[in-house]
């Protein structure tokens, strides 16, 4: 078993607390669900790097992964691990602040101060819990232009994410295509597969089985279904990385110890390793959070909205694209990228897309690739050109 | 990316038939050469395929719009005339369907540019005739067991092929060994034998009916 005596579980409410900024938005019109329910004084967490400059033409919005947060280039004020592509974003690097203005949005169900499940709903004063509307990727889209409209940003210079981040620029895309020069989806699909669905519920049932969920209403009684939460993080996490990754990394070798002690204690290194990973994931994140989260990705699906033709939602599109994937992805993998390559085709749109040579899995879009860096700077770096932003002595 | 304007004699040829502004697809893209050139210097909306990852990146790297993909397969996706210009240089002869390809061409661009390597060159000829091997040259550098090339041709059959497609060669040039680039005549045997090889700027016949010119 998992011991999560000493965590430091942060509760509802705690969010205000946290770095960045807060908005309250939809206090005039709210914001309609696909659902048809309607979300009314609703907060956004963001957090922004670098200068907006004179004509509002170099934001770059970058979208988050399932789990992650908008704490994209700065320690994560929970943890104080760096944030999640701060070697990605940031003066003179691939997402270059000296350049770009730069702005990641908590998505909504999320739980870094966005509306979510563990927010208070201001028409009850009661934690949401499961009576929070079942969101999606468009509703998290819409939202964020709502973030836009209130910054004062008609239109992005780039759109850029990796995994559910892609799902959410395909979306921006097919939503927004005018307010959006340049789209980057990464290691994503224009819709969740069987299979992704299947691995999501895995997660999901994880989390409601653990006794201390209690229906979602958690808070009630100060105990979190931790146990449940960490299980779907570490199946999850599989799938983030490619065989060849586990073998590199842990074989078959055993964890502090010279046999193995015909037990269930963490022989293996690799079973150590997930339960870090389950462990660490429970102090920074909520576990109706993750049951929200994964539906609205499980619910994603373009070309539905389309009568089943993906390149409909991209009819006389003029974004830029650059859609990249990584050959060892499995839970993405690159047939995925193409169908998306190929709808673009249909409709002529303007589109590069690379398969990255990597052995690291879905993660790759994380790590330090250089290729996938290289090949994500010259793309800005052209569709910069093509938008006239001026280069910075440091991106020239 | 260089600022330089010297590019490879056939792509200065092909980038010659290209107007300005136009809407480019340049299938087999390599490292991007003719593309680079043909924004800088011609502001075409330039697009690529390309099937070697190395060359994808560089392309994309250097800010060119180049998916990565097999020209076989993908040309099929794109909606007919979706092209000002559809370029195949020195591709053709490693296509699984050459013929095909063509129709392909000519489908999604309104004018496709062919260049290949003349396997009809005297050079050639010669060396199978004298060696019994299978010939090679600065074109075809290739030896027979790592060749990309599947399909080689000869510029009397790629003229030819059009004419069964119902396409018109709108240009027609060939270089010869020194690098010369000469006009295809109206006699094929001088071009077929000399040109080490050739360059066409074809167009769908939409007079098919009637006799047409087939060397322009």
């Amino acid at each position: 078993m998992i011991s999560y005596t000493g965590l430091r579980l942060h509760g509802p409410g705690e969010a205000f607390a946290l770095p960045g900024h807060r908005v309250i938005l939809g206090t005039d019109r709210p914001l309609r669900l696909d659902s048809g329910a309607e979300l009314r004084a609703f907060p956004l967490a963001y957090q922004a790097y670098g200068r907006l400059n004179a004509g509002r033409t170099n934001a770059v919005l970058v979208c988050h992964a399932l789990t992650g947060d908008h704490f994209v280039a700065e320690p994560h004020p929970l943890t104080g691990k760096p944030g999640w592509w701060s070697d990605m974003v940031g003066a003179g690097r691939t997402i270059d602040t000296d350049r770009y203005f730069v702005i990641c949005v908590n998505v909504l169900g999320g739980c870094m101060g966005s509306a979510g499940p563990s927010e208070v709903n201001p028409e009850t004063g009661e934690i949401w819990g499961l009576s929070f509307p079942v969101v999606t990727i468009a509703d998290m889209v819409r939202a964020q232009a709502m973030l836009l409209d209130h910054l004062g940003i008609e239109r992005l210079f780039a759109v850029i994410g990796g995994s559910m981040g892609g799902m959410q620029v395909l979306e921006w895309a097919s939503l927004y295509p005018k307010r959006l020069f340049a789209a980057v989806p990464i290691a994503t699909a224009a819709h969740h597969s069987a299979q992704n669905i299947a691995f999501h519920e895995v997660g999901r049932q994880a989390v409601m089985a653990d006794p201390d969920w209690q229906q979602g209403e958690y808070w009630r009684h100060g105990r979190k279904p931790v146990a449940g939460l960490a299980v779907a993080r570490m199946a999850a996490h599989i799938t983030y990385l490619s065989e060849t990754k586990l073998h590199e990394k842990f074989g078959r070798k055993l964890q502090d110890r010279e046999n193995i002690k015909y037990g269930f204690d963490a022989d293996f290194q690799v079973e150590s390793y997930l339960r870090h990973q389950g462990q660490s994931f429970v102090e920074r994140f909520d576990a109706n959070s993750y049951l929200f989260i994964t539906r609205a990705m499980d619910y994603f699906d373009i070309a539905a909205r389309h009568g089943g033709v993906l390149a409909n939602a991209f009819r006389e599109t003029t974004v830029r694209f650059c859609v990249l994937s990584f050959t060892s992805d499995w839970l993405y993998p690159t047939i995925e990228s193409r169908r998306i390559v190929h709808a673009l085709n249909a409709v002529a749109a303007n589109v590069s897309y690379a398969e990255i040579v990597s052995n690291s899995g879905h993660d790759a879009f994380l790590l330090d690739e250089p290729d996938f860096r290289r090949v994500l700077a010259g793309f800005l770096n052209g569709a910069a050109q093509h938008c006239g932003l001026a280069p910075t002595s440091s991106a020239a | 990316m260089e600022q330089s304007s010297a590019i490879r004699v056939d792509l200065q040829l092909i980038a010659d038939m290209i107007d300005p502004g136009a809407r480019v697809l340049d299938v087999g893209c390599g490292d991007g050469a003719l593309l680079d050139y043909l924004v800088q210097f011609k502001q075409v909306d330039g697009r690529g395929i390309e099937l070697s990852s190395d060359g994808v990146n560089a392309c994309v790297s250097a800010g060119l719009s180049v998916i990565q993909g097999d020209a076989d397969t993908d040309l099929f996706d794109y909606p007919d005339q979706a092209f000002d210009y559809v370029v195949l240089s020195q591709t053709l002869q490693a296509m699984r369907a050459p013929k095909m390809m063509l129709q392909q061409l000519l489908r999604i661009g309104n004018r496709a540019i062919v260049s290949m390597p003349n396997f009809a060159h005297w050079r050639l000829r010669w060396q199978l005739l004298t060696r019994g091997r299978m010939p090679s040259s600065g074109v075809l550098p290739h030896a027979w067991y790592d060749s990309p090339n599947i399909h080689l041709c000869s510029i009397r059959d790629f003229v030819v092929v059009c004419k069964d497609l119902g396409a018109r060669i709108e240009r027609g040039l060939f270089l010869d060994q020194t690098g010369t680039p000469r006009r295809l005549g109206s006699g094929l045997v001088l071009a077929n034998l000399l040109g080490e090889q050739a360059v066409f700027l074809l167009c769908r016949d939409e007079s098919a009916h009637r006799p047409s010119r087939v060397i322009g």
